[in-house]
């Protein structure tokens, strides 16, 4: 076959340019190819819309004034998803809840997986005292249950959005150490992370071009499924009044306080369950969808 | 050897050590005790069963992983101690090619962005067009149709992948690579291809070779000189064809005897085959490695080292039974 090659001096000098899509249009191409993530896409999308322009249509009063007239009304045209215990109208609690939830849960998963990741990375990739300090601390950190280490955060720091999200970062983060130095332990014995090297590559290029682009898939699926369990875990601080303080709606906050009327009020418990599995849906297709997109062997 | 213009050697070795510490505080002598010297446009082969250090040889010279002890030198200059920093520079001159076309091409990345990554890691062109152009003319120079550009690693063959870790070698300009038996995952067809392409690329650019293989006829094609390793030692050094027509250690020779000959008059006829196994790497005792296989083995074969000696010029032993004649 071609067993010929030509000589560096009659290499053709012409200008020559790669017709190539961006990266960015690549992976948006693939991405489009999954139904799935189309659907999960424009239901998130549906989900922030809403969440965003909220005030065009509906007010903040009517989410945290109570209306004791109407306590636990069923759904009716006035009040679609009905009232709660406080006569607080749940539509007006779930689309305002939502923005403190979902802003909180988004962030906290971002900075969890953000801090984990660099840690476990660091761990994996340097080995030796490096991991094992990591390793130990982290050993440490999780022999403390999770939720009394939360508490011990917020109380110390105080109830607001910022010190929940540091919270829960805290909560979060030692899920992701853990996977992503199991996976840099594989990935750094791969011949072309020893072909960077020969390269001349320095370790932080190493992780940042080669490993973590490896790793992703693996942990953008534990993001999405993080997601969820943060919103979850929202409410378990809100139960302890460890959430944002009330009458401040919160998704987690909405599903406590329904507990007490399920029988005789079961829409109190439908309406936020209902919104927190549709966010959680459609952000687990869109990573889904996002995973298949980055890795280049499932391109056809 | 003898003819040579050029007499400094690109590479060198002193008495180069690997030991791997193992768990137990045992001692995994991988590469012990090996001089060599690669000199410039030539190809040293280096050959030896499974698990003799030869790879690893390959990878302590580039300092991939860091020797135990012994030097390493290149052009002269004294390379053993360099930091990571400093041998980034030394990265220019000295290349690998991988055994495994498909472990060492990073899955995600494409074509033209793999042979790009190292000249990008050391800023050789100002603009990424320039860089992305140069890729594109060493895609020319190793048979690779720049059609292939975009595409991804695992679209592509195992000879198409070998050709994208050569353009990658090269892409420096090196003046030496270490060849990690490049064509043994090959189909025996394209192993033909690769092998024409190397030594092309070495009359062109008058690379030199350190080409680790297992794989006698590769080596005789492609070397001028010939080392044989056995557990870590090199046990026979010399030109390619004085090793063919005149092998003296008794381990080389059984190599050689073990190549299948189409002979028709060989029917029949029982082979002279080393027996035994490798004996292991771990905590060496001195004494020669090849000793519980060797047919001619004695006692002074087990107590003591034999010495790594020139018995005809450029013909380098480590044999009692030759040395004593």
């Amino acid at each position: 076959m071609e067993n010929t090659t030509n000589t560096a001096a009659a290499v053709d000098n012409s200008e020559f340019s790669f017709k190539r899509a961006s990266q960015a249009k690549e992976i948006w191409r693939r991405f489009r190819k999954s139904k799935g993530a189309l659907i999960g896409l424009i239901l998130l999308l549906i989900i922030v819309g809403v969440l965003l322009f909220a005030p065009l249509f509906i007010s903040y009063d009517a989410a945290i004034e109570s209306d004791f007239a109407n306590v636990l009304a069923k759904p009716s045209k006035e009040h679609i998803f009905g009232m709660d215990g406080y006569g607080h109208d749940i539509f007006a609690r779930i689309i305002y809840g939502g923005r403190t939830s979902l802003t909180i849960a988004l962030i906290a998963t971002v900075t969890s997986c953000l801090f984990g990741s660099a840690l476990g990375a660091i761990a994996g990739y340097f080995g030796g005292w490096v991991d094992s300090l990591i390793m130990r601390s982290l050993d440490i950190f999780m022999s403390v249950p999770d939720i009394l280490f939360t508490m011990a955060v917020v109380v110390a720091l105080g109830a607001n959005a910022v010190n929940l999200i540091i919270a829960l970062t805290l909560a979060y983060f030692s899920n992701y150490v853990r996977l992503v130095r199991s996976q840099v332990l594989t990935l750094s014995e791969q011949d072309y992370v020893e072909a960077a090297r020969a390269g001349g590559s320095g370790n932080a290029r190493i992780i940042l071009k080669h490993i973590i682009p490896n790793a992703i898939g693996v942990i953008i699926v534990n993001v999405t499924l993080n997601v969820a369990k943060i919103i979850i875990y929202e409410s378990t601080l809100s139960f302890l009044n460890l959430g944002m303080p009330p009458p401040q709606p919160e998704w987690g906050m909405m599903l406590s306080e329904a507990r007490e009327f399920m029988r005789p009020a079961p829409h109190l418990l439908i309406f936020p369950a209902a919104a927190i599995v549709l966010c959680a849906c459609s952000v687990n297709l869109v990573g889904d969808g996002l995973r298949d997109a980055l890795d280049p062997h499932l391109k056809s | 050897m003898s003819e040579r213009t050029n007499a400094q050697p690109l590479v060198k070795t002193v008495d180069l050590k690997k030991l791997f510490k193992l768990k137990g505080g045992a001692l995994l002598h991988a590469v012990d005790g090996v001089n060599l010297e690669i000199y410039p446009a030539e190809t040293l082969g280096v050959v030896g069963e499974s698990g003799c250090g030869k790879s690893t040889l390959g990878r302590t010279i580039l300092k991939l992983i860091e020797p135990t002890d012994g030097k390493i030198y290149f052009e002269g200059e004294d390379i053993t101690k360099y930091s990571v920093r400093q041998m980034r520079h030394k990265r220019r001159d000295m290349q690998i090619i991988f055994q495994d076309p498909y472990a060492c091409l990073d899955a995600r990345m494409s074509v033209v962005d793999i042979i790009a990554e190292y000249m990008f890691i050391h800023h050789v062109y100002k603009s990424r067009a320039e860089t992305y152009n140069r890729a594109a003319q060493l895609m020319d120079q190793v048979g690779l149709a720049r059609r292939y550009a975009n595409a991804y690693p695992h679209e592509l063959d195992g000879g198409r992948r070998q050709r994208i870790g050569i353009a990658r070698a090269l892409s420096l300009g090196p003046k030496m690579i270490v060849c990690d038996e490049p064509v043994s995952a090959l189909d025996v067809s394209i192993q033909a291809q690769i092998l024409n392409l190397l030594m092309d690329l070495q009359d062109e650019l008058g690379l030199a070779y350190m080409f680790v293989t297992h794989d006698l006829s590769v080596v005789k094609h492609i070397s001028n000189n010939i080392m044989v390793m056995y557990l870590g030692r090199c046990v026979e050094l010399c030109s390619a064809d004085e090793l063919f027509a005149n092998p003296l250690h008794p381990y080389t020779d059984a190599l050689l005897a073990a190549i299948p000959k189409p002979d028709i008059s060989l029917r029949g006829k029982e082979q002279k085959l080393i027996r035994g196994e490798v004996t292991s790497p771990i905590n060496v005792k001195p004494g020669c490695r090849f000793a519980s296989r060797c047919p001619f083995c004695t006692e002074k074969c087990t107590n003591t080292d034999p010495e790594f000696v020139e018995v005809t010029p450029g013909h380098f032993v480590s044999c009692f039974k030759v040395n004593n004649k």
